[in-house]
This record gives C-alpha cells, sequence and structure tokens, in this order.
C-alpha cells in the first residue's frame, strides 16, 4: 500500500432501515478506517436522517444503529458533515441530530462534537477536493 | 369503492407519494410507512402538498416506523392519524382493496 | 452449519466460527467455557477485558476493530494495558475477535 494518505469522502444519500444503504455505508466506513486514510462522512439529501437522535426501532423489529455513529470518532473520521439545505428541506434542524466525539490519541486532543452542518457550496467544495468519493 | 392507498417511499426521493395523491379519490385513505413517514412531518418540502392532500383523502401514518426513525409525533401535521401494525389490518379491512405505491 | 456448546447443560447455538447465534443467549459460564475449549483460563484480567466489551457493545450497538479496542481499553483502563502486546497475551487468538467471542458479541467488524 501507498505511504500518501489520500482524501476520502463517504456520501450518505439514503434514509436508514427503509434500505440496506445506511447500514451498508457505515460497516464500509468502519472496514476502512483500518486504511489510515483521511476520512469525511458526508450527508446529503435523506442521508441527514440518518443522524436523528432518539431512534427506536423496537417497533419495527431491525437493529437500532445509530448508536454506531458515535463510534466513528474512535475509528478516527475526523470529519462530519451535513448539508444544511438537506436539513432545512426536511424541517430538522442541527438540534435533531446525534452528537459525535472525536478525541486524537497522540495529541490528546478533544473535540466535543464532530458533526457540522454546513451551506451547499461547502459541500462541492469539499467533494471537489477529495481524491476519492465513495456513494451511497 | 373505497381505496386503501400505500407509500413506503420517501417523498424526497421518489414521487410515489406525489403520483398517490394525484390519483387517490375523495373518500380513499393513505398510509404511510417505512421511508414514506418523512411526507407526514411539519416543515418539509412537501408539506404544503400533504395539507391539499388533505381535504380529499385521510392519512394515517404508522407509529413504529416514526419511532425508529428518532422523529416523535409531536413533529406530524396536525390531523395526521398515528396507527399500529393491527391499525394498518384494520384500515385493509375497512377498505375495498389496497393499492401499494411501491 | 448450526453447531451448540454445552454451558451448564444446556445447548447453545454458535456459528461456523464459534460465535454466539444469539447474543440473549450470553451468560458468564458461556466465557468459560469457550476458553476452556481454547485452553485458557479465565483471569481479572480477562473479565476486565470481556466485561469492557459487553459495555462497549450495549453502548455503540458493535463489537469494535482490534486498534479501536486497544484505544478505548487504554482510555478506560489504564494506559498500561492500552496496548497490543498486553492485549494479546491475554487473548493470544487476537483480542477483538477471541475476547468478543467469549463475551458474546458477533465477530468484530473489520475483521477477516
Amino acid at each position: 500500500m501507498s505511504d500518501t494518505v489520500k482524501k476520502f469522502l463517504y456520501l450518505n444519500r439514503k434514509a436508514p432501515y427503509g434500505t440496506i444503504y445506511a447500514w451498508e455505508a457505515l460497516e464500509v466506513v468502519l472496514i476502512g478506517a483500518a486504511f489510515d486514510q483521511e476520512v469525511s462522512v458526508m450527508f446529503v439529501d435523506d442521508g441527514v436522517y440518518q443522524l436523528t437522535k432518539g431512534q427506536d426501532t423496537k417497533g419495527i423489529g431491525m437493529k437500532n444503529f445509530s448508536p454506531t455513529y458515535r463510534t466513528l470518532g474512535d475509528y478516527e473520521v475526523r470529519h462530519i458533515y451535513v448539508d444544511r439545505a438537506s436539513l432545512e428541506a426536511r424541517g430538522l434542524s442541527a438540534d435533531d441530530l446525534i452528537e459525535v466525539a472525536f478525541e486524537d490519541m497522540e495529541t490528546e486532543e478533544e473535540i466535543d462534537n464532530i458533526v457540522e452542518v454546513i451551506d451547499s457550496a461547502q459541500v462541492s467544495e469539499l467533494m471537489n477536493a477529495s481524491d476519492v468519493i465513495f456513494s451511497f | 369503492m373505497s381505496i386503501l392507498h400505500t407509500v413506503n417511499k420517501s417523498p424526497f426521493e421518489r414521487d410515489a407519494l406525489e403520483s398517490c395523491l394525484t390519483f387517490a379519490t375523495e373518500g380513499a385513505a393513505v398510509l404511510l410507512f417505512e421511508d414514506g413517514i418523512y411526507a407526514a412531518l411539519r416543515g418539509t418540502r412537501v408539506e404544503s402538498r400533504v395539507r391539499e392532500a388533505m381535504g380529499k383523502v385521510k392519512l394515517h401514518v404508522m407509529g413504529p416506523d416514526l419511532r425508529a426513525r428518532g422523529l416523535g409525533e409531536d413533529r406530524l401535521i396536525e390531523g395526521i392519524e398515528v396507527v399500529d401494525y393491527s391499525g394498518f389490518v384494520d384500515l385493509a379491512t375497512q377498505h375495498d382493496k389496497v393499492q401499494a405505491w411501491l | 452449519m448450526s453447531d451448540t456448546i454445552d454451558v451448564e447443560g444446556k445447548q447453545i447455538p454458535v456459528d461456523e466460527e464459534g460465535y454466539l447465534s444469539n447474543l440473549n443467549d450470553w451468560v458468564p459460564a458461556v466465557a468459560g467455557v469457550m476458553a476452556q475449549q481454547d485452553n485458557l483460563e479465565l483471569t481479572d484480567e480477562h473479565w476486565d477485558i470481556i466485561n469492557f466489551l459487553r459495555e462497549y457493545y450495549e453502548e455503540y450497538q458493535i463489537a469494535p476493530a482490534v486498534r479501536v479496542l486497544t484505544k478505548a481499553v487504554g482510555k478506560k483502563l489504564g494506559k498500561e494495558k492500552g496496548n497490543s502486546k498486553y492485549l494479546y497475551s491475554l487473548f493470544p487468538y487476537g483480542p477483538a475477535k477471541q475476547a468478543c467471542r467469549f463475551a458474546g458479541l458477533p465477530k468484530p467488524t473489520g475483521c477477516v
């Protein structure tokens, strides 16, 4: 494997539970953490629904995987971006979303919440700036 | 002949809801479930379309699907009725047929 | 293939790699039986890790990959335990893989 660190961007555009995309994307992010790249995860369109607080799947008999997003910081995901326009089109705001903490074990730098709501122009910029985009 | 229409796709991703609301006639019922429940929430891009349809058809939403997605009943458009799985069965039996918008 | 292990006279189903088929079947004796099969005697130090994994799963709904486990153990149980040498000395078949199995969790995501 090459020593160059690449910028990986995981782009999530699907709602959870109705289809398998959201869970599969999350698994790929967790597995991909082993590759030591610079990883960002982005939520656009219905993907923003993956991060809503208070999910309780007992009634539909499916595994609730929303707590797993909170480990993304442990898996060295440094940035989680949410498209503001997608949130607004769905009547949601940053307050409706879970928080994900990050701690750099070497520098002991701690960040309480790496979930960041950004404008569409920034979404485009980040896409342009990444080396690889994985789309779900 | 009254029909129960069901929609299980997100209104932001597919036009299943739009087609359903276009073709459903006076007195029909619509049940939103799975990813279809997002149409039942206030403050969304499709809220006015849903409110307009409520003059013609009765809307229902699946409670367990709302809770799974972390969305409380306090976020629903007023007048949409929450049902559970047995309520789904009741709706199906109360109507002559079920039309699923997949 | 469906296999079972005998735990206190009860047959508990496991998958082809020896992980519990059903999370809810776990009782502490499961870890003891699995350890015996691996010729390992469980000490308090093993239990610290097994209990830690169960708590981690309860909170995050996944079994952590080995490097995440190492990091998290260091944070929770002290730096001297948060290294793979220590964890491998306890669980020679791999801290994440073997300890997760003892803890009744699925195989960690990212392990092959």
